[in-house]
């Protein structure tokens, strides 16, 4: 009995019950389609959270002053709740006190930040609320990941010599000067006039807030004109490599818990934001997420799976006259057993590689928001979990057949 | 005279258990030689499909001995009995029993393709097959495309693809009219000239009238088995 033989019974027999065959098909091509969808999407946002997590910046620290606490800001000396010192806020000397290479050695460059939230910009008459006003140094544009598109950054002369100069970003960019090109004019920023030097590559949007809606200038010129010399809003700090982060926080916090006096039972009034564990804990989030996603599609191919072994059992009571047929003629065991086996088999099969073609198909188009990335061992999955679905749920019925006594299938009405 | 194609040795079966206990054939003994055509008559409920079965390997005795060509047939396996169905027994039923949405000739080559026989060569046979019951016309017909007599040709021509040692017909004309039924005996006379081995149950006098050697089973044993 040759094994081609069988297989050809067998798409004979499928072949029978067209609708049959197909609608069966469909359960294990939704499964399969679905898990692979699903997990394409879950892929696709794991990437487009990291990617965003990204543009913030690789391998950054950034530093930010914590108030809150035991002492609940500066009254509430006798609260026994957290005893700490007044809380300080952040200073230019302790960014320059993170620059020294035989404390920190992980640090690799430190950008003290000022911010001025909602700076009125106006050109030629032109006016325009930005959303985020920066003084910094150079060094924040590679830690913070903002390339130039055009003109260039400014300089640590610049910074030197407080010179009014500022680097803008693409949506301010088209506001204030429309298709003119803003490298080298005036720039008045809540009424200082400032020089154009730069514009910033379009980085999008994230969460809510235009990251293109910025100006970013030199930490001495912002401090004179608009925010006073008070305390920093933030140090961004790169550290040398990707590996040397966590390393670059323990510096960190050991020169600042040393400067701002924290020591065993005081409460830090600073706080690092690690990108690094934050991209760790957000992929450990997305991927919890993913499985989730494919799991509740498996479940849908574990129903399509039930689908044929149900239609399967139907077709054997069905065809149970015609077993005993072939049984009376002289049909081994294994012939019967193989061609309701590969019957179930081919169904699964066939709806496992439609399944898939329906996923590529679906993963071209954004879903949600998200463009799905396929994933190669889900496909692979997919069709291997659908395959063995068909020999695992058409065994039962195959081996119904199979076991048929000759003379009671030939009865059977 | 050589051995025996088919020997029963007190050949026993019962149904059921209990009360309802049956007992369809209560030791049957005969032996059927090379050639020989051979009717086995009895009223219904006699056992003579029982003993039927029992022949074509279909169900098994609960006592008794059955050769086929020497070989004990109680001593086979599930996969031994299949190989024993496929070779040495052409089965020709009542109901014709072939298999629905497959064309006459696909039909007949059936037996050949479980024994393993090649694409060529079984085409070969299947066609000869169709050829000698007269149906090389109706090759490419499915049995809903033919009538009662050419199905029951095309089932005959089923039985006697493998050149089988014994071929066994289960009232073959008993859903048949008369045309046909003169149609299919015609065919199995023919079969039997040229020294086939045939056994067929039937309970017409006229069906076995044109047999060698009538055998009368009543309530289970033989009555009866009379050569002509």
């Amino acid at each position: 009995m040759n094994q081609l033989e069988i297989l050809r019974f067998a798409l004979r027999g499928l072949l029978a019950n067209k609708l049959r065959s197909f609608l069966t098909t469909l359960g294990i091509l939704i499964g399969v389609a679905a898990v692979i969808l699903l997990v394409a999407v879950g892929e696709g946002s794991s990437r487009s959270i990291t990617e965003n997590i990204q543009r913030l910046g690789a391998n950054t620290l950034t530093i930010s002053p914590q108030f809150s606490g035991g002492g609940g800001g500066g009254g509430g000396a006798g609260g026994a709740g957290g005893p700490r010192a007044q809380a300080r806020t952040l200073t230019l000397e302790d960014a320059k006190a993170l620059t020294d290479r035989a404390q920190a050695p992980s640090v690799r460059s430190v950008s003290p930040v000022v911010t001025a939230g909602q700076a009125a910009a106006t050109y030629q008459g032109a006016s325009h609320d930005v959303q985020q006003l920066v003084g910094t140094y150079p060094s924040y544009f590679e830690a913070t990941n903002k390339p130039v598109a055009r003109g260039a950054y400014f300089f640590n002369d610049d910074v030197v010599n407080a010179r009014k100069v500022a680097v803008i970003g693409q949506t301010v960019a088209t506001e204030l000067f429309g298709d003119e090109d803003p490298v080298g004019r005036p720039l008045a920023l809540s009424g200082v006039p400032f020089t154009v030097v730069g514009v910033l590559k379009a980085s999008g949007s994230s969460g809510g807030q235009d990251a293109d809606d910025v100006v970013i200038a030199p930490l001495p010129a912002v401090r004179q004109s608009l925010t006073g010399f008070g305390s920093l809003g933030s140090i961004v700090v790169q550290a040398t490599g990707s590996g040397a982060t966590t390393t670059a926080q323990a510096e960190i916090t050991a020169i600042l818990n040393q400067r701002h006096g924290v020591t065993g039972t005081r409460t830090a009034d600073f706080r690092i934001l690690n990108q690094a564990t934050l991209q760790e804990t957000v992929s450990a989030a997305t991927g919890t997420f993913t499985v989730l996603l494919a799991a509740v599609a498996a479940i849908s191919l574990l129903v399509g799976g039930v689908g044929i072994t149900n239609i399967m059992l139907v077709t054997v009571t069905e065809r149970t006259r015609e077993i005993g047929i072939r049984k009376a003629i002289g049909a081994p065991r294994s012939a019967i057993l193989g061609q309701f086996l590969l019957e179930a088999t081919l169904l699964s099969l066939v709806g496992g590689l439609a399944g898939v073609a329906v996923a590529f198909a679906g993963t071209r188009f954004t879903i949600a928001g998200i463009e799905p990335v396929l994933v190669p061992s889900s496909v692979a999955l997919a069709l291997g979990v659908s395959v063995g679905i068909g020999l695992f749920f058409g065994s039962y019925p195959a081996n119904r057949a199979a076991k048929l006594r000759p003379i009671q299938a030939l009865r059977h009405e | 005279m050589s051995a025996p194609v088919l020997r029963v040795e007190n050949l026993v079966k019962t149904y059921g258990q209990g009360d309802a206990r049956v007992r369809a054939l209560r030791g049957v003994s005969m032996d059927i030689a090379q050639g020989d055509y051979v009717a086995i008559m009895g009223a219904s409920g006699s056992g003579k499909s029982t003993l039927m079965n029992i022949l074509g390997c279909l169900d098994i005795p609960s006592s008794g001995r059955y050769l086929i060509d020497g070989t004990d047939v109680g001593g086979l396996d599930e996969h031994q009995l299949a190989i024993l169905r496929n070779r040495k027994i052409g089965f020709v039923f009542q109901s014709f029993n072939l298999i629905p949405r497959m064309s006459a000739l696909a039909n007949v080559e059936l037996p050949l393709t479980y024994g393993g026989v090649g694409a060529a060569e079984r085409r070969r046979r299947a066609m000869e097959a169709l050829e000698q019951v007269g149906l090389a016309d109706r090759v490419h017909h499915e049995p809903n495309e033919l009538s009662g007599g050419q199905q029951q040709r095309v089932a005959v021509a089923r039985a006697l693809v493998t050149s089988p040692a014994l071929l066994l017909a289960d009232e073959p004309t008993g859903n048949l009219d008369t045309h046909a039924t003169g149609d299919v005996l015609a065919i199995l006379d023919g079969l039997s000239k040229e020294g086939s081995t045939i056994v067929l149950i039937t309970h017409e006098d006229d069906v076995a009238a044109h047999t060698g050697r009538v055998i009368r089973l009543v309530d289970g044993q033989i009555t009866e088995d009379v050569r002509r």
